[in-house]
């Protein structure tokens, strides 16, 4: 800003010239820093005084009416009881296979909506519908056409005498039933991000390799990927960090159910709060968030480095 | 450019008033009008429940013209259950409710959200059983509403007839009739199992209370205070978990258990799809809404014990309603009349035209009707011979959050009896911390 073409108002040619910050700081009025405050208070008051507020609470043992410190038990139980401890495994199983379904399915959507394809703007409603829509409207539904006896599905495959599965009823099945569920829902954001990707491309490196004779796995591969990759970054942090957190879409289909088969830590808090445990909710809140930590910290600086190599 | 800005604080000062319309909305509340009283009455928003209420209200409001109550609904079970506990923890409580008794009570921490109804006149008219499950040391807090009923195995008595079978008083008398149906049945489901309604899954555990009381008597008292003896791990409690697993692996379910819900079982049992389902003998409501030819059709024999000495019906105590502390003046008046009218005449004629008699009454001032379903006269059948007991969620303030997920586990056969048992023993140990209970 400094090195900017000469002012023609009012400020005096003298301070402006190679003067450092605090001098300018000192005549601009704080007055538009005013207006962050309204947010900062809302940001403080609902986020960051309950995210501290929590991990005190973690560490005691509440019901709404008093509170006694018992230090880490609540987090010893949470990985000894076995329903706790499947829950945990079950949100990585869930965050990573959906995570990684949207981007594989996402990007190939996003290249078929952005070629020359008929009816290429119904098709990307129709993709993107899904994403509108209440994610516990999604589950309920798909919980009716999934049921094993009497759903559309199972009926369809029984009339071509394929074999029905017990698709949120089977507890090896329940959870991925769920994913996929989520996945339908989810892939239209994904192939959103990955559209504008595509089409932020420059034609002329198309261009360029088609008249090298590059074929169309070989444009994909060596141009469409690499200069979509800003795109997959977003599409990895945003879904990894939904999937790992994800409540709505398995409380409506199974409740965490049959047994403990579906359940992940954002159910497990839900039913320990249900229940009244109140200390052990906020220690399963603490474990999300730091387990979510972990987790996105590395994959974005890993993510967010690569793009800068370019 | 000066039109563009008055243009732009328009707006702003619209979105500004737009957004505050809905927080003044939302600060509704009751209140009195041309002298009449409002009270609010809070109840489960399943079909039944809703349509007593109603009735209730109706009666009452003809017999009171200075009081209006308004109706509130929420779900039941432990979707309910935390809200009950925020509730009545923010002071934002209906001033009249309608909750079960017992542990889950105890769990409101009823001295100190709940009004002390002890010197009400229908207070003398309750049996000492039910007195029990709605009182704390220092105070009674609820009315019953509703009868008392069994947790037992309701059976259609035609396909039991068809087949030539008898009540089972023994747990191996009761598989065997069970295999036999499914030799013999021509596709009736022997026991009828419904896992989409998760809390119908506990009643092999919970309905064979009476016979591990029978068993010991003190089972409940130890059982609270943590003796080593008295856990689900060991017998007579663990029979319930071993039951459960046994009917799955003999294969003596019905075909879609995972997924039936409690309404599609009643309308198996009552059509004779299904043969015998463990269930609450209240269920007979649904029964008499959707199949009211059949409800004769349906028994109930208590879950067998190991010995048939020991067996004995397990009953639950009827759900109450309670009247919350933050309700003052007038409007607890009001609302004491209106508890007060639940147990008189009128009341109990509502209970009696609304369905669900499912047992006998718990006051004195309510009495049967003589159209009665005929399982009501099983069920009397086991008072007179003495053999009954109470639930334990009457005679023990704990019960685990998480039991209806390791029975339907152990009953779909994920975990096994043993390892569901240990579950539950752990799942009751944070409750009982939770209560603040010695020897945890």
């Amino acid at each position: 800003m400094t090195t900017a073409v000469a002012p023609t108002g009012a400020a005096p040619p003298a301070t402006r010239s190679g003067r450092n910050e605090p001098k300018r700081k000192g005549i601009r009025s704080p007055y538009p820093s005013w207006f962050y405050i309204p947010a900062a208070v809302l940001f403080i008051v609902f986020f960051a005084v309950p995210t501290f507020a929590s991990f005190y609470f973690s560490l005691t043992r509440w019901t709404l009416f008093d509170v006694q410190f018992i230090g880490f038990d609540n987090f010893v139980q949470f990985f000894q009881e076995p329903q706790l401890v499947q829950g945990f495994i079950n949100t990585f199983i869930y965050g990573f296979v959906t995570s990684a379904a949207k981007v594989v399915l996402g990007l190939a959507l996003a290249l078929l909506l952005t070629g020359p394809i008929l009816g290429r703007g119904y098709l990307r409603a129709v993709v993107f519908f899904p994403v509108l829509v209440s994610t516990i409207g999604v589950g309920l539904t798909f919980k009716a056409l999934l049921d094993p006896f009497h759903g559309v599905v199972n009926n369809i495959l029984g009339f071509f005498n394929l074999p029905e599965p017990g698709w949120y009823t089977d507890p090896s099945l329940a959870l991925l039933t769920v994913a996929g569920v989520d996945i339908w829902k989810g892939v239209g954001i994904a192939t959103l991000i990955f559209m504008a990707g595509i089409v932020a491309i420059p034609h002329e490196y198309f261009e360029a390799a088609r008249m090298d004779g590059a074929g169309a796995w070989s444009i994909f591969r060596n141009i469409t990927l690499p200069l979509v990759r800003p795109a997959t970054a977003t599409v990895i942090i945003l879904s990894l960090i939904g999937g790992l957190r994800e409540f709505a879409m398995i409380w409506a289909m199974t409740k965490g159910g049959p047994g403990f088969s579906s359940d992940v830590i954002a159910s497990v808090i839900y039913k320990q709060y249900q229940a009244g445990f109140f200390g052990l909710s906020t220690a399963g809140n603490v474990i999300l968030f730091l387990v979510v930590t972990a987790v996105m910290v590395p994959v974005s600086w890993f993510l967010n480095r690569r793009e800068a190599e370019l | 450019m000066k039109s563009s800005s008055t243009r732009r604080v328009l707006l702003a000062s619209a979105g500004i008033v737009a957004l505050a319309v809905p927080l003044a909305a939302c600060s509704g509340g009751g209140g009195s009008s041309d002298g009449k009283v409002e009270i609010s009455y809070l109840t489960q928003s399943d079909d039944a429940n809703t349509n007593q209420a109603k009735a209730l209200i109706a009666a009452f409001e003809k017999a009171n013209p200075d009081i209006t109550v308004k109706l509130e609904t929420q779900p039941g079970g432990t979707e309910g259950d935390n809200l009950m506990k925020t509730k009545l923890s923010t002071d934002s409580m209906n001033d009249v409710f309608h909750y079960n008794s017992g542990s889950l009570l105890q769990a409101l921490n009823p001295d100190q959200t709940l009004v002390n109804l002890s010197d009400q006149d229908w207070a003398s008219d309750l049996t000492d059983d039910f007195k029990a499950v709605v009182s704390t040391d220092n105070g009674l807090y609820g009315a019953p509403w509703g009868t008392s009923f069994a947790g037992a195995v309701l059976y259609n008595k035609k396909v039991y007839e068809q087949l030539g079978l008898e009540v089972p008083t023994t747990w191996d008398e009761f598989i065997s009739n069970s295999e036999k149906i499914k030799a013999d049945g021509g596709g009736i489901a022997p026991i009828l199992q419904s896992f989409g309604d998760t809390w119908t899954s506990q009643l092999f555990v919970l309905g064979d209370f009476a016979n591990v009381s029978a068993v010991n008597p003190d089972w409940a008292e130890e059982y609270t205070a943590n003796d080593p003896k008295a856990k689900y791990v060991e017998e007579p409690a663990l029979a319930g978990f071993t039951h459960g697993a046994e009917v799955f692996e003999k294969g003596l379910l019905n075909e879609d258990f995972p997924s039936m819900t409690n309404a599609q079982a009643m309308a198996a049992l009552a059509t004779g799809a299904g043969a015998q389902y463990p269930m609450l003998s209240a269920t007979i409501s649904a029964v008499q809404q959707d199949y009211p030819d059949n409800v004769n059709d349906i028994g109930v024999f208590a879950l067998p014990a190991a010995d048939a000495a020991d067996t004995s019906i397990t009953m639950w105590q009827p759900n109450a309603i309670y009247i919350a502390k933050s309700t003052e003046g007038d409007k607890l008046d009001a609302a004491k009349k209106f508890v007060a009218f639940a147990n008189s005449d009128e009341g109990c004629q509502v209970q009696n035209e609304g369905g669900s008699i499912a047992g006998p009454y718990v006051t004195s001032a309510c009495t049967l009707p003589d159209d009665v379903p005929d399982l009501v006269n099983d069920i009397q059948a086991y008072f007179d011979s003495g053999k009954t007991g109470s639930a334990l969620e009457f005679l023990s303030p704990i019960k685990g959050p998480n039991l209806e997920n390791i029975t339907v586990a152990v009953g779909s056969g994920i975990t096994s009896a043993e390892d569901g048992a240990a579950q539950y023993d752990e799942d009751v140990k944070k409750q009982a911390q939770q209560l603040g209970l010695e020897g945890w």
